[in-house]
C-alpha cells in the first residue's frame, strides 16, 4: 500500500541532498521531546549541547565536501543501559544516580562514526528488569497511544519516543522480549539480533547470556539501516561473533515473500486476546496472498521458556550485579566511622536497587546456591538446550517461525505492579528467541478494538536477520499498520 | 496462590550472600514472592533432562584469539572521576578500614 520511506530515510536523505541541515533536524527533534515529556516521560536525560555540536559538526563536513556516513544527521535516542560517554548513564537504578561513564558504548562509537546524532538516554526498568517501564528510579513512561497505558518494557522509554515521532530511531537492549514487547505495545518496530551480532562491549549487564542490543524505528527499511551500522565483531565483547555482516539496506527491496514458509505454533499462541488473534491471522493471511506458505509447526518447550528464563536471567543478573557496591561509582550510602566495609556494601545495595532488581538478585542467588543449583540452575540449562532444539527442528522445515508478539495490548499501569508473576506472563511469546539465541523482530500489524497496537513477532534462523527484514518489509509495502501514528502527545 | 513463604531465615541467609541489608518488610515480602515464582518455576522439574548437555550460552563458535597488542588503559583519573570517595593523589578509592 505504501513504499513512503521512514523518518530515518527522510532525515538521511534530506541531509545529503542538501535540503536540510543535520542542526536543523536535530533542534526539531529536541523541540519535540522537549514538548512530549511532560505527559510521556520517555527520557532520563536529554543531551542538548552534545547532541548540537554533533549535528553541526555532520553540517561542517558536509560543507568541507567530505564524504558523509550512512546516518549522518540522524537524531537517535539511546536506552539508559547503554554506556554514552559525558552523558549520564543510570539504567534506570538509584544505585548509579549522578554517573558519567567515561567510555563509550562501541555502538555509540559506531554510531558516531556513521554520523548519527544520538539525543538523549530514555527511561527503562531498572537494569532492564521488566515489561512495563514501572520499575524505574525516575519515574514512568506512559504509552503514546493511550497515556494510562505501559509502553512495554524494559525499553519503554525508546519505544515511546519513536512511536511518538519524536525521534526518527532508537536502541534498546532485548533480554527477554525488552525490545520486541515495547515495540508491540506502541505500535513500532523493534528488531533482537542474533546473539553475537551486535557488541555488548559498554551495555550495563543484566544476563550476559542472553542479552542484545537493537533498533527501534517505524520502518523495517530503518531498522535495517542502524543494524547495518551496530553490527560486527567487536574484540572488546569476546562474545561478539566473527560472523560476516552483510548489508541488509537492500534487503527490504528483494523478493518480498513470495516462497518464504512461514511456522506457527498453533497451539503454543493459543488463547490470546481476541483482537491479537484476528490481527495475527490478519498478517498471516496478507503473507500468503504474496507467496507465503504458512505451516503449522510445534515448539514443545515453548511453554517452559518462562520458567527458565526467570531461573537463567535471574542467575546471571546476581553475578553482574554484584559489582554495584558504593565502592567505584554511583550511589553509596551514608557511613559513619564505625562502620564497616560490608556494612557499606550491604546498605549502599538495600538503599540503591528497587524492589524487582533484588527481588531477581535474591531468586538468582538462592537458585546458584549450595542444595539448589543443580535443581533449578543446571535444570533450567537443561531446558534451554531443549528450546534451542525445537527452532532447530522447526527450522528445518520453515523459513521463519510468527507469533503474536504478546498474548494482549498494551496493559494498564498500575496493573501488573503488585504480582510480579503475572508480568513474567507478558514474556511468553518473547523470551524463547532469547534462550536459543536466534534473531527476531516485532512489527505492527492491527490495532484493537480500542486502538491499541498489536505487533506480530517473526523468528529466523541463527544470523538470517534478512530474512527477518525482508518477510517484515513485505507485510509493510502490503500494508499501512506503520503508518498509523498516536495522537498529538503533549500539544 | 496460598504456598508457604520462605522462613525468614532462610530469606536472610540468601539475603546475606547477596551483600543485601533487608529490611524486615522486605524479609516478608520477598519471602512469600521469592515462594510464590519458585512453586511456579518448579515445573521444569518434570521435564526429562536424561542425557541433555546444559546449554550455558547461544554462542556455539570457537571462541577466536587476538592479537596480543598493548592497547592504553582508561586513564586512572577517569576512572576515579565517578567515585563516592577517592584519593585522587594516590591513585585510589576510598573505602571503610578493612584492617583494624
Amino acid at each position: 500500500m505504501s513504499d513512503a520511506r521512514g523518518p530515518l530515510a527522510l532525515a538521511r536523505d534530506a541531509v545529503a541532498r542538501g535540503e536540510r541541515t543535520a542542526e536543523s533536524i536535530t533542534r526539531e527533534a529536541l523541540a519535540a521531546i522537549n514538548r512530549q515529556e511532560p505527559s510521556l516521560g520517555a527520557f532520563t536525560a536529554v543531551a542538548t549541547e552534545q547532541a548540537l555540536a554533533h549535528a553541526v559538526a555532520v553540517d561542517n563536513a558536509r560543507a568541507r565536501g567530505e564524504a558523509l556516513g550512512p546516518l549522518a544527521g540522524v537524531p537517535i535516542a539511546v536506552k539508559d543501559n547503554i554506556s554514552t560517554r559525558g552523558v549520564p548513564t543510570t539504567a534506570g537504578s538509584k544505585v548509579l544516580a549522578g554517573y558519567v561513564p567515561p567510555y563509550d558504548a562501541t555502538v555509540i562509537t559506531k554510531l558516531a562514526a556513521a554520523g548519527a546524532v544520538v539525543i538523549g538516554k530514555t527511561n527503562c526498568d531498572e537494569f532492564a528488569m521488566g515489561s512495563s517501564t514501572e520499575n524505574s528510579a525516575y519515574g514512568v513512561t506512559a504509552n503514546p497511544w493511550a497515556l494510562d497505558r505501559a509502553p512495554g518494557g524494559s525499553s519503554g522509554g525508546s519505544a515511546a519516543t519513536v512511536a511518538a515521532r519524536a525521534v526518527p530511531v532508537s536502541l534498546g537492549s532485548d533480554t527477554g522480549g525488552s525490545i520486541r514487547q515495547p515495540a508491540a505495545f506502541c505500535g513500532i518496530v523493534g528488531v533482537k539480533p542474533t546473539y553475537g551480532r551486535v557488541s555488548r562491549f559498554g551495555l550495563l549487564a543484566f544476563a550476559s547470556s542472553l542479552d542484545q542490543i537493537g533498533p527501534f524505528a517505524v520502518t523495517v527499511d530503518d531498522a535495517a539501516a542502524v543494524l547495518s551500522v551496530i553490527a560486527g565483531h567487536d574484540g572488546h565483547d569476546a562474545t561478539s561473533a566473527a560472523e560476516a555482516v552483510p548489508d541488509w539496506s537492500g534487503v527490504t527491496t528483494e523478493g518480498g515473500a513470495q516462497g518464504l514458509r512461514i511456522g506457527v505454533p498453533r497451539a503454543f499462541i493459543e488463547g490470546v486476546d481476541p483482537d491479537v488473534a484476528k490481527a495475527f491471522d490478519a498478517a498471516l493471511a496478507t503473507w500468503t496472498s504474496l507467496g507465503a506458505t504458512v505451516v503449522d509447526i510445534a515448539l514443545p518447550n515453548a511453554a517452559l521458556a518462562i520458567p527458565v528464563y526467570y531461573l537463567i536471567a535471574t542467575a546471571e543478573a546476581s553475578s553482574n550485579l554484584a559489582r554495584y557496591d558504593g565502592a567505584r561509582y554511583g550511589y553509596r550510602t551514608t557511613l559513619t566511622p564505625k562502620d564497616s566495609l560490608r556494612e557499606m556494601y550491604e546498605r549502599t545495595r538495600d538503599e540503591g536497587f528497587g524492589a524487582e532488581v533484588k527481588r531477581r538478585i535474591m531468586l538468582g542467588t538462592y537458585v546458584l546456591s549450595a542444595g539448589y543449583y543443580d535443581a533449578y540452575y543446571l535444570k533450567a540449562q537443561q531446558v534451554r538446550a531443549k528450546v534451542r532444539d525445537d527452532y532447530a527442528a522447526a527450522f528445518a522445515t520453515v523459513d521463519v517461525v510468527a507469533t503474536p508478539t504478546t498474548p494482549t495490548p498494551a496493559f494498564k499501569l498500575g496493573e501488573k505492579t503488585a504480582d510480579p508473576l503475572q508480568m513474567y506472563l507478558a514474556d511468553i511469546f518473547t523470551v524463547s528467541a532469547n534462550l536459543a539465541g536466534v534473531p527476531a523482530m516485532s512489527l505492527p500489524c492491527g490495532l484493537s478494538s480500542d486502538g491499541l497496537p498489536i505487533g506480530c513477532q517473526l523468528t529466523a534462523r541463527m544470523w538470517d536477520e534478512a530474512t527477518l527484514l525482508r518477510a517484515g518489509a513485505a507485510l509493510q509495502q502490503a500494508t499501512d499498520w506503520h503508518l498509523r501514528t498516536p495522537g498529538a502527545v503533549g500539544g | 496462590m496460598s504456598v508457604t513463604p520462605l522462613d525468614a531465615g532462610e530469606v536472610r541467609r540468601i539475603a546475606a550472600l547477596a551483600h543485601l541489608a533487608l529490611t524486615d518488610d522486605e524479609v516478608g515480602l520477598f519471602g512469600r514472592q521469592l515462594a510464590e515464582i519458585l512453586e511456579y518455576v518448579r515445573q521444569i522439574q518434570s521435564v526429562d533432562t536424561i542425557g541433555v548437555t546444559p546449554m550455558s550460552h547461544a554462542v556455539t563458535g570457537d571462541a577466536h584469539e587476538r592479537p596480543d597488542v598493548p592497547h592504553t588503559p582508561l586513564p586512572r583519573a577517569d576512572a576515579l572521576k565517578n567515585a563516592p570517595e577517592a584519593a585522587p593523589e594516590s591513585g585510589l578509592f576510598k573505602v571503610p578500614r578493612v584492617m583494624a
